[in-house]
């Protein structure tokens, strides 16, 4: 009797069932369609495990996924160590050789402002706002970091919100593009940036950690992460350090992030009618985000004779380098001679400093 | 005259589209670069002969390397 009632058989209601669902759809995007599988396969199963009755895997203090939760994400592990394998795996140079190039960065968090406004308008608290707007910058680990702080029970849905798009950038972002350009200014073929030195490449992470670090603070953990994972690959000494920060390390805290984000998506704390409205501003932010991008190139090229072409601005948005290989694609359509990726990877890169930096000012400001 | 068609981008010569002697227009693809997992199509900048091809497949190029020239 004791074993009957002990089974998580008995306890299983429609609301878990539709979790399975959701879980096992994202498992299928991930292995069918191969959206962000790294991220998607581990968080859907984590949805399947978080929503089998009885098994307490989530439970506080208890369940096993809750101290890969706790320890990782609630303690804000996991993200800066994301950033670290980031950091090793960007290369500064496009953005040094065009550092104009860095405003569009900046400008393609338009949508995450505008959105938590938005947001706040219409009934989240101003914590929920801020993680829900901070979708915009289509980067996971700082929508995580953030949501962690402020609105952790909204961190499963601004989470998968955050990586879906990432995975759809190829589909919501051209045409935003084409309908904010014309084909003259899609054709435009950008002038070379000057050439980078080793030496220039060393002491960017160097600056760049102390400089944001001592404008907002807040940013630190994630900011010193990234520019240690840089310094590692650009010091040109450590090639074990940046090896293992970039593959091995990476792999490994992606695991814990993924289950454990799937986990945080109870059906109690996801089905609710905020998590629809999470979708769409997460999506309307990510789409605003890569129209100010665009935009704000335009203006640029209103006060320069060195043209910059608007596509680029797209890639303002954080996610690398799927951003960027939309700004090539969309220019090749219009002049296939036209090569932007390496452009586009200026403010993509930028992209993912300006939405840390997004994330830290919101920190400072709330917490 | 001889043009050289130099890598717009940096990355690894994933593919050689054509062959030293071989006859091409303006706009033939000649090379694909593959750079951050994505392949680049070079395409020829003007008709002519491949005169001399400087890398081979599997090479990493960096901006502005010489490909390849046509004559």
């Amino acid at each position: 009797m004791e074993f009957i009632e002990g089974m998580g058989l008995l306890s299983v209601t429609p609301d878990l069932v539709l979790m399975w669902g959701i879980g096992l759809a994202l498992i299928y995007l991930a292995v069918t369609r191969q959206y962000e599988p790294l991220l998607l396969l581990p968080i859907g199963f984590g949805i399947l495990l978080a929503n089998l009755p009885l098994a307490l895997l989530m439970a506080p203090e208890e369940g096993l996924i809750w101290h890969f939760y706790h320890y990782g994400i609630e303690w804000g592990i996991i993200p800066p160590l994301i950033f670290l394998g980031i950091g090793a795996l960007t290369d500064f140079g496009p953005l040094l050789s065009q550092p104009r190039l860095i405003f569009l960065g900046a400008g393609a968090q338009v949508g995450v402002y505008v959105t938590f406004f938005i947001a706040y308008g219409i009934g989240f608290s101003v914590e929920e706002a801020a993680t829900i707007g901070i979708i915009g910058g289509a980067d996971g680990p700082t929508t995580i970091f953030l949501a962690a702080k402020l609105a952790p029970h909204l961190l499963g849905a601004c989470a998968v919100a955050a990586y879906s798009y990432m995975a759809l950038v190829p589909i919501i972002q051209p045409p935003i593009m084409r309908l904010l350009t014309t084909e003259t200014e899609r054709k435009i073929k950008m002038q070379k940036g000057r050439k980078v030195s080793a030496r220039e490449k060393i002491f960017f992470p160097i600056i760049a950690a102390m400089v944001i670090i001592l404008i907002v603070p807040a940013s630190a953990p994630l900011m010193a992460m990234f520019m240690l994972g840089n310094l590692f690959r650009e010091s040109g000494v450590v090639d074990r350090l940046t090896d293992t920060a970039q593959n091995s390390l990476l792999n490994i805290v992606t695991i814990f992030l993924g289950v454990s984000v799937g986990a945080t998506m109870s059906a109690d704390s996801f089905l609710r009618k905020d998590a629809i409205f999470i979708f769409f501003l997460g999506l309307f932010a990510f789409m605003l985000s890569t129209a100010g991008g665009v935009l704000l190139a335009k203006l640029m090229n209103a006060f320069t004779s060195n043209k910059i072409n608007p596509l680029v601005g797209a890639a303002g948005v954080s996610a690398v380098p799927m951003a960027a290989r939309v700004a090539q694609k969309v220019g090749a359509q219009a002049d296939k001679k036209n090569y932007l990726l390496m452009f586009a990877m200026g403010p993509n890169i930028a992209g993912v400093i300006g939405t840390v930096i997004a994330a830290g000012i919101f920190l400072t400001m709330l917490k | 005259m001889t043009e050289d068609v130099l890598a717009p981008l940096s990355g690894n010569v994933w593919k050689i589209t054509v062959e030293v002697g071989e006859t091409i227009e303006e706009d033939d693809e000649v090379l694909i670069i593959e750079a951050l997992k994505m392949e680049t199509p070079i395409y020829a900048p003007c008709d002519g002969k491949v005169k001399e091809i400087h890398v081979k497949e599997g090479d990493t190029v960096e901006e502005d390397q010489p490909l390849l020239s046509i004559e």
